[in-house]
């Protein structure tokens, strides 16, 4: 048989639409692919924190009175789905993944073109698929863990959706997570080894080892529990003799993975962003690439501390408070290399950068809430409280969300040519951050003192604290506008940036910006020392 | 240099003293009504205080390098060309693991002396079955552990109640009372979804299960009425699953029970 193939190398584009209606194509140009994950990923993250308002206005007050209860419980689970499926894992690994990793490694697309516009294409009629369900006869509201039995007798059609939306978005999350291993394996420019690639190669490296290692194991959970919804059967359902902590095991089999899938590509993207605006080496590489692997293995072990208080054995218990804590040091690693970086550079604190330090603190304190949550007896009170809320906002939010910003505003000119307005990012910045730590810090006392999550209603004591955490909210929703301004009026009429505004040495910048389709005019440099600040060096061709 | 050291020292000390005194005079727990709750703000006292540290000596550590090392504006250049520093590396890998097993340690010694690696009672004679395998809650050490004065009740959770059952005195409550110092015994189960035991003031927690009994041991010190809260999303009126736990002396106790015990029994 033959298969006749159009338009079968990917360089010639001429068959592709031109401006911007390539991001609106089955594009197979990793740069287009990037950017369609990061403004597809931002619709969703604006849908996500609309859903969040809502939360944060229901709880403005201690009654159940802004929206229907059952409503109330469908918004927190598209909330939580939405931010992590569609906003942050295809964010920091679609977006940014695609659009680096081919410069790093010195290559003119990823390793499978089509599967990465397949991985891509995926994303929004799923997502979409997940929105509408609200419509049919309710959306999913048993929360993003969807724990049987409630997730079984809940009504259907929106469990469904769910499931078959997660099982989309988790397929496109194994494309990308192989796409990512075999250009970094084997798509490398000759002569460029390993220990000479910038860091977030190896951030998506580890990360899509976890993607393709833990993924399937949700896939596989999903597609059980959605036989017992339809066909029912009895694996999760214990009236038929099913077991719900069978359930939460393999759950978490990947959820727990699923937290490093969204934190270590945001570490590798902030170990690019501070060497070059501190005009410094990143501080111990090698050890930096060792705790990524550490994190990656001790990564997949820790599951089972988010079943402390669900019955397990006590050696398990055990078990699992240790590694889980030990994965502190692979991180507290990470950090200390990080201030080391900045000390003694000479630090342009711009808008990339004050974004890079509010992720160090906020992750900083999110870290110590999370060791302290491994403790079993501690964790024991506080389990499914707002403590625990409060502590994963601080590493997803906190951390993620603000190295995303982060890495638009360093990414930004190598995409358009053009500087972003740098006050309205410093006025971004200090929006965001006194909203996001106004919004999360009184969480953790409310959690401490009896409050438990996934609530529309609380004791009155604790309305005080909640306005608060309100006002917090809305100052992050407002945190949004001077962003998007600076967005439009940047791509607008924004100063012509250069090609490498920041003089910085990793691959992506030593072509123009935007770069050509083919991203190196003649043969990509080699870059064997990404991070040579003071020194002098030459680069090969 | 010796002024360099001195003001290192100085500012790791001001760390430290600020970290302490924040630890043991900001309270940010509710009142302490059973035997779990000391030891359990024991623990928290002591990761607050190293968290603290931990906290507020990396802000400084950004704060001062963002400060210190910024880009004057007659500057030009690359900073210091410092690519690592090995013994420092270790140094930093080596502390943290310590801390990190210290902690890991202490709170295995700290859930040990509130009962958690314990093998559970079986004198509950509701246990007794072989077939039935019960997880276990966290079953608080005492010394009168044995004794015959263990309260057990049954607990029944269901969307969107709890309801305790008294085998002693054959009758079913909505709300837990409890004699004052006495080991209560609970044996939990759900009807249909899960949900989670949690009383705050007691520092407890225990996810109550569909096919899946699940035990919880405690002994309350304190008199006063406290909320029992479910802790695990279970529906729409999740929020609302709330009873009250009563902690009363052991004579009003007995009171409530003889007034609530089925008559028929004394006939």
């Amino acid at each position: 048989m033959t298969i006749s193939i159009d338009n079968q190398n990917s360089n010639n584009n001429s068959l592709q639409p031109k401006g911007w209606l390539r991001y609106l194509s089955f594009s197979l140009d990793h740069k287009v692919i990037g950017i369609q994950y990061l403004v597809c990923g931002f619709l969703f993250y604006l849908i996500g924190g609309t859903l969040a308002s809502a939360i944060r206005i229901e709880l403005a007050s201690p009654m159940s009175d802004f929206m229907p209860r059952d409503v109330y419980n469908q918004v927190l689970t598209l909330h939580g789905t939405i931010m992590i499926f569609l906003w942050i894992v295809p964010v920091v690994n679609g977006a940014f993944g695609n659009y680096l990793i081919p410069f790093y490694v010195g290559a003119r697309d990823m390793a499978f073109p089509r599967l990465n516009a397949v991985a891509f294409w995926l994303i929004p009629p799923s997502g979409l698929m997940l929105v509408a369900s609200y419509f049919v006869e309710g959306a999913a509201q048993a929360g993003w863990t969807a724990y049987p039995p409630l997730s079984i007798t809940t009504p259907q059609s929106g469990q469904i959706i769910w499931i078959m939306s997660v099982l989309l978005l988790g397929g496109s999350s194994i494309f990308g997570g192989i796409n990512f291993i075999a250009t970094i394996i084997k798509l490398r420019r000759p002569g460029l080894k390993l220990m000479q690639l910038p860091m977030y190669c190896w951030a998506m490296l580890g990360t899509s080892l976890l993607v393709v290692l833990s993924t399937p194991v949700l896939a596989g959970t999903l597609i059980l529990l959605s036989f017992d919804i339809v066909a029912h059967t009895g694996f999760f359902n214990p009236v038929l003799g099913g077991n719900v902590v069978v359930y939460q095991h393999l759950f978490w089999f990947y959820s727990h993975p699923a937290v490093y899938i969204m934190v270590l590509p945001a570490f590798g993207l902030v170990s690019e962003i501070l060497p070059v605006h501190s005009r410094k080496p990143l501080f111990g590489y090698t050890t930096m690439v060792f705790s990524i692997m550490g994190i990656v293995v001790l990564g997949l072990v820790v599951w089972a501390h988010h079943m402390f208080t669900s019955g397990t054995p006590p050696w398990m218990r055990l078990f699992f408070t240790i590694a889980t804590a030990f994965i502190a040091v692979p991180t507290g690693i990470k950090f200390f290399n990080w201030v080391a970086t900045l000390w003694g550079g000479k630090i342009s604190l711009n808008s990339a950068m004050l974004f890079s330090c509010g992720f160090i603190i906020n992750f900083v304190f999110g870290g110590i809430t999370g060791v302290a949550l491994a403790q079993v007896p501690f964790d024991i009170h506080v389990h499914d409280t707002y403590f625990v809320v409060a502590h994963f906002h601080y590493i997803v939010y906190g951390g993620t969300v603000f190295i995303i910003f982060s890495s638009i505003y360093h990414w930004f000119p190598k995409v358009t040519g053009k500087l972003m307005s740098e006050k309205l990012g410093i006025i971004h910045f200090a929006i965001t951050f006194i909203g996001f730590n106004l919004c999360f810090a009184p969480q953790h006392w409310l959690g401490l003192n009896g409050m438990p999550r996934r609530v529309a209603e609380y004791d009155p004591q604790f309305q005080f604290v909640n306005q608060i955490s309100s006002f917090g909210a809305l100052l992050m929703a407002v945190s949004t506008i001077p962003f998007l301004i600076n967005i439009f009026l940047s791509i607008k009429n924004g100063k012509d940036s250069g090609d490498n505004p920041w003089n910085a040495l990793t691959p992506e910048w030593l072509t123009s910006s935007p770069p050509p389709v083919e991203n190196w005019e003649g043969e990509a440099p080699l870059v064997k020392e990404p991070y040579g600040y003071g020194k002098s060096i030459s680069i090969e061709n | 240099m010796l002024n360099k050291n001195f003001y290192l020292i100085l500012i790791i000390s001001a760390v430290f003293g600020i970290s302490f005194w924040i630890g043991f005079n900001v309270n940010l727990l509710p009142s302490e009504a059973s035997i779990n709750a000391p030891i359990y703000d024991e623990l928290f006292r002591i990761l607050f205080i190293i968290g603290l540290i931990i906290f507020i000596g990396m802000t400084i550590a950004v704060i001062y390098s963002l400060f210190k090392f910024r880009k004057r504006k007659d500057e030009f250049g690359d900073g210091i060309a410092l690519e690592g520093n090995l013994s420092l590396e270790i140094v930093w890998t080596i502390i943290p693991s310590i801390i990190v097993l210290i902690i890991g340690l202490y709170s295995y010694n700290i859930y040990d002396r509130m009962g958690g690696m314990k093998e559970l009672n079986h004198s509950h004679e509701m246990m007794a079955s072989n077939t039935e395998k019960i997880w276990a809650g966290i079953s608080p050490a005492s010394n009168n552990e044995v004794g015959s004065n263990n309260l057990s009740v049954e607990v029944s959770a269901m969307q969107f109640a709890f309801l305790f059952n008294y085998p002693k005195g054959e009758f079913i409550s909505g709300e837990l009372h409890v004699p004052v110092d006495h080991k209560v015994s609970m044996k939990m189960e759900s009807k249909d979804v899960i949900h989670a035991f949690w009383v705050p003031e007691f520092r407890i927690k225990q996810d109550i299960i569909p096919g899946q009994p699940t035990v919880l041991n405690f002994t309350p010190t304190k008199v006063g009425k406290y909320p029992i809260i479910c802790a695990e999303l279970c529906g729409p009126y999740h929020g609302g699953m709330r009873a009250s736990i009563i902690v009363e002396e052991e004579s009003d106790y007995n009171d409530w029970f003889n007034k609530n015990t089925k008559t028929e029994v004394s006939l």
